[in-house]
Order: structure tokens, then C-alpha cells, then sequence
């Protein structure tokens, strides 16, 4: 027999699922970056309406987005680091706390700096 | 017996691996276990139910159960504590194979712990002195902190990866690993560590810390294997395994 949602619900295992799939997301996204880089080598045309293309405010948006993906996943991979290397305890959950609102800060100060 | 408060409704669960959540009506009695409400069903309601357990004191770890969806010792955990409007779902551990009911075949669980080296083997005779460990060493702390482990399987149970790998060691047999890593009278290091080390071994834990989430012993699995890791990088580094 195999668990169910009730035995998941807890920060730790909330915090692995936003590092799995922030992970998962920018490994999709990543052939996509590749690609628009690639543009430059088909000319500066080509370049720079891919690039006034990303100007439109839903794009903006989006990348608010992947700020925060990118955010979650460094501030999680930092946790397991410090899981993993230092000593801890009672501050496991303090860790988790700490990574959501960094990568939270980042975006916001994207988003904040977009506007 | 004291006067019941009310009715818990109780669904729990009856075959083996397939089966079905047969419903009772069991009296809500004050300070009420888990176990005892499964007692009371096989005493007073149906003498067919299988459970298991020994101690009724937190102790020898033998009646652990899915409790409302997560594993719980039974002895140990109030109604008040878990039930949901006056129901409780009891079934059996998850990750082991149900012989019956709400029994578990533990044989898997244990046959890890060997696999992860987890019997103690020292040097000394019994000619020889007592081993002299100082109880303040960094070592023999950090046995202290994991030792206390009463082989419950709760922490097996609840683990996503050893539903997602069945070979996968488990947190009981690493954090026995991890006990005798820091034995400094153990002689076994390089075979325990190499054991370990392995596809199925510390390396595979995706740190969800279901099992220290859910240790009735308030142990943390999840430390002993980050240690384990440690230990390992390093034995490897110095090219020991």
C-alpha cells in the first residue's frame, strides 16, 4: 500500500516539491533561453525583435515568474547544502522560512523594479 | 471501563493487499489510545481483526499503524490527538507487505538493516578490559542522538523513496548505520560505509524529512543520513572505499 496527500502535507516535504519542480520548470525553460541567444547568430535583425518581442508587459510577467522559480530553486539547493554540511537540529524549519522568503524578496524586487 | 463520551466511527482496514475499509462504532472513552480502540474492536466486535502489538508503552515497537493517513505508534497516540470529527482510518503500514489486516510482514524492513551493516562487530575479548568511551566525545553524542530508535518502521512507512525505490535502504537501517559509524569500538567502517554508499544507499534520500517528521521517538533519520553522506564523501576523498 502506498501513502496518500495526508502523509505528505508537512513544510519539508512542500519545500522538496518546490525544488523538484522549479527544477523541472527551468529545465524546460532552458532550451528556450539557448534558443533566443541562437537568434544572434542569424543577425542583429533577428536579435533585436526577438528582444522588442520580450518588451510586451504578459512576457514581463512571465519573467517575474522565472525569477522566482530561478529564486526558489537556489534558495532550496542552498538549504539542502546547509542540510547536508552543517550542524542543525530545531532550525530545519527556520531553513525552509528563510529560502521561501528569499526567493520570494528576489521576485518581488524584480517585479519592483519592472514597474 | 469508564463511560464512553460518545461513538468514534472507525473504519479499518481488512484483507491483505487488496481489501476494503470495513466500518465500526466503537465508544469514545477519555484518554483514549489508538491501540485500544483496535483492542476493543477484536475483544468486543470482531475477533477475526489482526493487529499487533506488545509493550502498550512506547517501548518495543511493534504496534505501529496508519493512522488518518499517517503512520503513527499506536500505543502512544490519543484519539483526541488524531481523530477527525470522531473518525479514525486504521490500516496497516505502508511500504511493507500486509499479511493480514493490519499486519505487516517486517521481514524487508529488518533485512536492511543487515544489508546496511547494521550488526555491531568489536575487536576486544572478554579477557579484556571494558572499552572506556567518554560520554562527552563528539562520537558517543552523536550516538546518543540516534540510538534511542525502537525499530517501529514508522519512519520506513512514511518514506516517499522507499515507495519510489524498494531497494532503497531506508532511514531506520541508515540511522542504525549511522549509530555504529560513530562507534569507535566497531571494526566493520570500511564494509558498513561501503554498504551505504551504493545506489540504495544515503545518497538516494531526496531530504523530504517525512521520517523525522514522523519519529514517535522524536529522532531525526534525516541528520544521520546527511551524516552518513558526509562520512562517505570523505572516506572516499581519502581513498578508503
Amino acid at each position: 500500500m502506498r501513502n496518500d496527500f495526508r502523509a505528505r502535507n508537512h513544510p519539508a516535504y512542500w519545500a522538496f516539491a518546490v525544488h523538484r519542480v522549479s527544477g523541472v520548470l527551468l529545465t524546460v525553460f532552458l532550451p528556450l533561453h539557448f534558443w533566443a541567444l541562437a537568434q544572434a547568430l542569424q543577425g542583429e535583425a533577428r536579435l533585436e525583435s526577438f528582444l522588442r518581442w520580450t518588451d510586451q508587459p504578459l512576457v514581463k510577467i512571465a519573467e517575474v515568474g522565472l525569477v522566482v522559480l530561478l529564486a526558489a530553486h537556489m534558495a532550496g539547493g542552498v538549504r539542502l547544502l546547509m542540510l547536508e554540511f552543517l550542524a542543525w537540529r530545531e532550525w530545519q524549519k527556520t531553513l525552509i522560512a528563510v529560502a521561501t522568503a528569499l526567493s520570494l524578496a528576489f521576485g518581488l524586487a524584480f517585479l519592483l523594479n519592472l514597474l | 471501563m469508564g463511560t464512553a463520551l460518545s461513538v468514534l466511527h472507525v473504519r479499518v482496514w481488512r484483507g491483505t493487499e487488496s481489501g476494503e475499509y470495513q466500518e465500526f462504532q466503537v465508544p469514545r472513552l477519555e484518554s483514549q489510545t489508538v491501540l485500544d480502540v483496535v483492542t476493543h474492536i477484536q475483544r468486543k466486535l470482531d475477533p477475526t481483526l489482526s493487529y499487533r502489538f506488545a509493550c502498550r508503552v512506547g517501548m518495543c515497537g511493534s504496534c505501529a499503524m496508519t493512522v488518518n493517513g499517517k503512520a503513527r505508534w499506536t500505543c502512544r497516540t490519543h484519539v483526541a490527538s488524531v481523530s477527525d470529527e470522531e473518525r479514525l482510518e486504521i490500516g496497516p503500514l505502508r511500504n511493507l507487505p500486509v499479511i493480514k489486516d493490519l499486519v505487516t510482514d517486517m521481514a524487508p524492513f529488518f533485512d536492511k538493516w543487515a544489508a546496511a551493516k547494521g550488526q555491531f562487530r568489536g575487536s576486544a575479548t572478554r579477557n579484556d578490559d571494558f572499552a572506556r568511551v567518554s560520554p562527552e566525545s563528539r562520537q558517543r553524542r552523536l550516538v546518543d542522538e540516534s540510538i534511542e530508535c525502537i525499530g517501529c518502521g514508522v519512519c520506513y512507512s512514511s518514506c516517499d523513496v522507499v515507495t519510489w525505490k524498494p531497494d532503497y535502504l531506508g532511514p531506520a537501517a541508515l540511522t542504525r548505520a549511522w549509530t555504529l559509524v560513530n562507534d569507535v569500538r566497531d571494526v566493520d567502517q570500511r564494509e558498513r560505509l561501503t554498504a551505504v554508499a551504493g545506489d540504495a544507499g544515503c545518497h538516494a534520500c531526496h531530504t523530504q524529512m517525512t521520517c523525522t517528521e514522523r519519529c514517535p521517538k522524536k529522532l531525526s533519520p534525516t541528520a544521520g543520513i546527511a551524516g552518513l553522506k558526509r562520512a562517505v564523501l570523505s572516506a572516499a576523498l581519502k581513498g578508503e572505499i
